[in-house]
């Protein structure tokens, strides 16, 4: 625990020590970054030997705050969160160097909150105490809030940042009653394992929560709002880890309450549905390459919500095999999602970088013009549609596997949610495609559609790398992945305190099966290189000529022939209008010489439009109607404290 | 002896709430301040120690001559008339500090001390100090009695904690005055800026610079 410590304050240290360079962007930057490396080592070395040779550390000091301590609990599944939360963030750091270099702002500030933000992060999976748990939570809302608030200059910014700090708070209010009321329960701020049964409506708080943080439908909004605002590397950290942490304190949640009633499973699966269809179809109907992003993490988020609620309908429907494979599919889904979406914003971030817009329309041709980022993107892009070989295939391979085993052995309520969760996964799946290959598509693909497509070039080798690196993760990771699934049991058993006996009896025949997922992949790969080197062969000697894509066999093809972003996402549009509301702008052609014609749609966010927008005029109406309290005058500000602390003195007394 | 000198507080508080005159006002802190300063003298049970003089010197020194001082300084540059120009009446202001009294002394019964007050006086006259502070500053329009008010109710705190003494170190005690020190430069520095910008230092003026 030491070396934690040590790490812990390697990494804020670095960051004040870049706040001091300020100005000198270079060495900020590298103190920064040296920082974050350095740290994650050390914290990573203790994490590795806590999850793969078992056993538990802490640490605890006393504070003077009542009911606080600095208490630190290193176990299997915070070691098992610290690892996609450190990776990232190194790779996003170095990343950043390059991402920021054009900059001309003070970069001390922005190393010195991404630090921070690390630091909360790691403290956040590491806190054993309600209280210094809050505070972590806090640093690490604050430090994420500057640092999306980088090009404050911008009005959309600054509002984007406002949405994300009002969700966040609101989130976080319900997180102080949720530990204040689980606190006078277990009589100790100190997170304890519960064996009461829980009442259901205290984790539905942990559920809003939490939820906020996690992006889950309805409480997404700040996600579309906040990932485009942000630079591209701050985006790839909060999207690919920093929404996790919502779902670690879920985790935690359902560990403090104990066993909890069956319908909150009802609610996290329906939640999780809810954000995985509404999250892809949204996802789909974006034009801007970072919004869709940030719609698709609602999407997985999801995912890994319909694997946490399958986790528990098992445990209170005495299911454990269904149990033990939906907590094993949310982790999975965990590393897999933190790998190919930190990798699909770092490649939108260097998109944008090179070619100044992230609008999909204006884009296009970019795989000529950016090999590298353009194969990265397509890699992650398969992988998050859960395409083997790469990484999400294992984690929604283990949702269906879990739900077709308790949807036909099972009967009652148990079996109608596991098909439910068959045929929505199969829907997400389905629709993740169709995403992506626009997004793939419309970017990469075809020709330049604008001087911003065609200006586009390769970026430099500290952005090209750390994109490199997570390709061949999620690469890596889908061609193991299937073997080190059985090695998250320790994570799983400590969530559902199942005995490896009973993992053995479950699912033994099921873990046999997945070595056999590893051997197709490599087939795959073989098939592929066999193919590849056929066509090279092929070829030999020949003239090769190459065209215009998507020439369509014109003597002068033209860019605009093209499928645009908009008109690829027509026919679902149309197909799912009643919920996706899109807007759309035509001047349609008409007559025998028309006039130029254009078309734009737009589809702006359900919840923010219908539900919040609405909702918060309503509250601000209401509370205009206090504006006489404040009038400007101190004798009667003083008046308010001094009435206020009088009566609490009497009270007290009288009482 | 105790005793006299919280009745002395007491009475000086009763004369700030009636008086109507600036000079006066500041006067009548700077007594309060030096019987306050003399208190540790008396309540200290033990053999007289270099600190607890040090405390009482020190609390002479600041609160009856530096503070007032400054707040004469503070009044003769920027010139204000000598009036103090309630929001409240002064018989007004009597009446409610007699009410304030009788509330204080319920409070000194009804409180528990852990340690036992040295006299009876001691827990209402401390809370007597507060209130009055607390209503010198609401009623009053001036900011240099808000100062005056703001003094009024540290020395309640004082008073409570010379009650304390056994158990307070007198490092707390030294703090608590540099704090009070400090407060009043900021706000001689304050007013200064608020006449020079507005033309007149009555807070109740100002505001319009309400957000």
């Amino acid at each position: 625990m030491i070396l934690i410590l040590l790490a812990l304050a390697i990494i804020v240290g670095s960051g004040f020590l870049s706040l001091l360079r300020g100005k000198q962007v270079r060495s900020a930057s590298w103190i920064g970054v040296t920082g974050v490396w350095l740290g994650s080592v050390l914290i990573l070395y203790a994490a590795g030997s806590v999850l793969f040779k078992g056993g538990m550390e802490s640490w605890r000091r006393e504070i003077t705050i009542p009911g606080g301590a600095l208490s630190l609990y290193l176990d299997s599944l915070s070691a098992f969160f610290l690892f996609p939360i450190l990776i990232l963030s190194s790779l996003a750091a170095w990343y950043g160097t390059g991402y920021l270099k054009p900059s001309k702002k003070n970069l001390g500030v922005h190393w010195f909150f991404y630090n921070l933000l690390v630091a909360s992060m790691v403290t956040i999976v590491l806190a054993h105490n309600a209280i210094l748990f809050l505070m972590a939570w806090e640093a690490m809302t604050l430090a994420s809030f500057f640092l999306v608030t980088f090009d404050q200059e911008k009005e959309t910014v600054r509002e984007a940042g406002w949405i994300y700090l009002v969700a966040s708070h609101l989130g976080t209010g319900c997180l102080f009653i949720f530990f204040l009321l689980i606190g006078a329960q277990h009589d100790s701020l100190e997170f304890e394992r519960s064996n009461a049964t829980a009442n259901g409506g205290i984790f539905l708080l942990a559920l809003i929560g939490f939820g906020t943080k996690a992006g889950l439908m309805p409480l997404h909004v700040w996600l579309p709002e906040a990932h485009p605002a942000a630079p591209s590397h701050v985006s790839a950290l909060m999207s690919g880890v920093m929404i996790k942490t919502g779902i670690y304190g879920l985790l935690r949640a359902c560990e403090l309450c104990g066993s909890l009633p069956a319908w909150v499973a009802w609610v996290v699966l329906g939640m999780g549905m809810a954000s995985g269809i509404l999250g892809i179809l949204f996802a789909l109907s974006q034009h801007n390459l970072k919004r869709l992003l940030a719609y698709s993490s609602v999407e997985n988020m999801g995912i890994i919500a319909i694997g946490l609620g399958l986790g528990l309908l098992g445990i209170s429907h005495h299911v454990p095999g269904l149990a033990m494979l939906g907590f094993l599919a949310c982790l999975a889904h965990i590393i897999n999602h933190a790998s190919y979406k930190g990798l699909l914003f770092l490649c939108a971030g260097a998109t944008g970088h090179a070619t100044g817009t992230l609008d999909m329309n204006l884009l296009g041709g970019l795989l000529k013009r950016m090999p590298w980022t353009g194969a990265t993107f397509a890699a992650g892009a398969a992988a998050i549609c859960g395409l083997p070989p790469f990484n999400g295939f294992i984690s929604e391979f283990l949702i269906f596997a879990g739900a077709f085993r308790a949807g036909t052995t099972s009967n009652g309520e148990v079996a109608i949610l596991c098909l439910a969760v068959i045929a929505g996964l199969a829907f997400i799946g389905g629709l993740a495609v169709a995403a992506f290959a626009k997004a793939f598509g419309t970017t990469f693909l075809g020709e330049p559609r604008s001087e911003y497509a065609r200006q586009g070039h390769e970026v430099e080798v500290s952005m090209r790398w750390p994109i490199v690196l997570l390709a061949s993760l999620c690469l890596i990771l889908g061609i193991t992945g299937p073997l080190l699934v059985p090695k998250l049991f320790p994570v799983v058993s400590g969530l559902t305190g199942y005995s490896q006996e009973i993992f053995q009896r479950e699912l033994g025949p099921l873990m046999a099966v997945l070595p056999k997922i590893t051997l197709a992949s490599l087939v795959f790969f073989a098939f592929f290189a066999v193919c590849f080197a056929l066509r090279r062969w092929l070829l030999l000697g020949r003239v090769v000529e190459q065209n215009t894509t998507w020439g369509c066999g014109y003597l002068r093809p033209d860019a605009r022939i093209q499928y645009t972003a908009s008109s690829f996402t027509q026919p679902f549009g149309d197909l799912f209008h009643w919920v996706l509301r899109t807007q759309r702008w035509m001047a349609a052609p008409s007559g025998f010489f028309p006039k130029p014609t254009s078309f734009r749609s737009e589809t702006p966010d359900l919840c923010q439009g219908h539900l919040y927008h609405p909702a918060f005029l309503r509250l601000n109406w209401g509370l205009s109607k206090l504006r006489w309290l404040q009038h400007g005058k101190v004798q009667l500000y003083v008046l308010y404290i001094a009435a206020v602390l009088m009566i609490l003195l009497v009270w007290k007394l009288a009482v | 002896m105790i005793d006299l000198l919280l009745i002395l507080v007491v009475l000086t508080n009763l004369k700030l709430l009636g008086a109507s005159r600036l000079g006066a006002s500041i006067r009548t802190v700077a007594a309060q301040g030096v019987v306050l300063g003399l208190l540790p003298l008396v309540t200290h049970p033990h053999p007289l120690s270099i600190r607890i003089l040090e405390l009482a010197a020190g609390s002479v020194i600041i609160k009856g001559f530096l503070i007032p001082g400054l707040l004469f300084r503070a009044v003769r540059e920027v010139d204000v008339s000598r009036e103090i120009e309630p929001l409240v009446g002064y018989i007004t202001s009597l009446l409610f500090g007699l009410a304030a009294l009788g509330l204080s002394v319920w409070f000194g019964a009804k409180l528990p001390l852990p340690m036992g007050a040295l006299s009876s006086w001691l827990v209402p006259v401390s809370f007597f100090c507060i209130i009055s502070g607390f209503f010198l500053i609401v009623a009053r329009k001036r900011a240099v009695t808000q100062v005056l008010g703001f003094l009024v109710l540290e020395n309640g705190i004082y008073t409570f904690g010379v009650g304390a003494m056994q158990e307070v170190s007198p490092l707390v005690e030294a703090g608590v005055l540099l704090d009070v020190l400090v407060a009043v430069f900021i706000m001689g520095i304050i007013i200064f800026h608020i006449s020079r910008e507005f033309e007149h230092i009555e807070t109740d003026r100002l505001s319009t610079l309400k957000d």
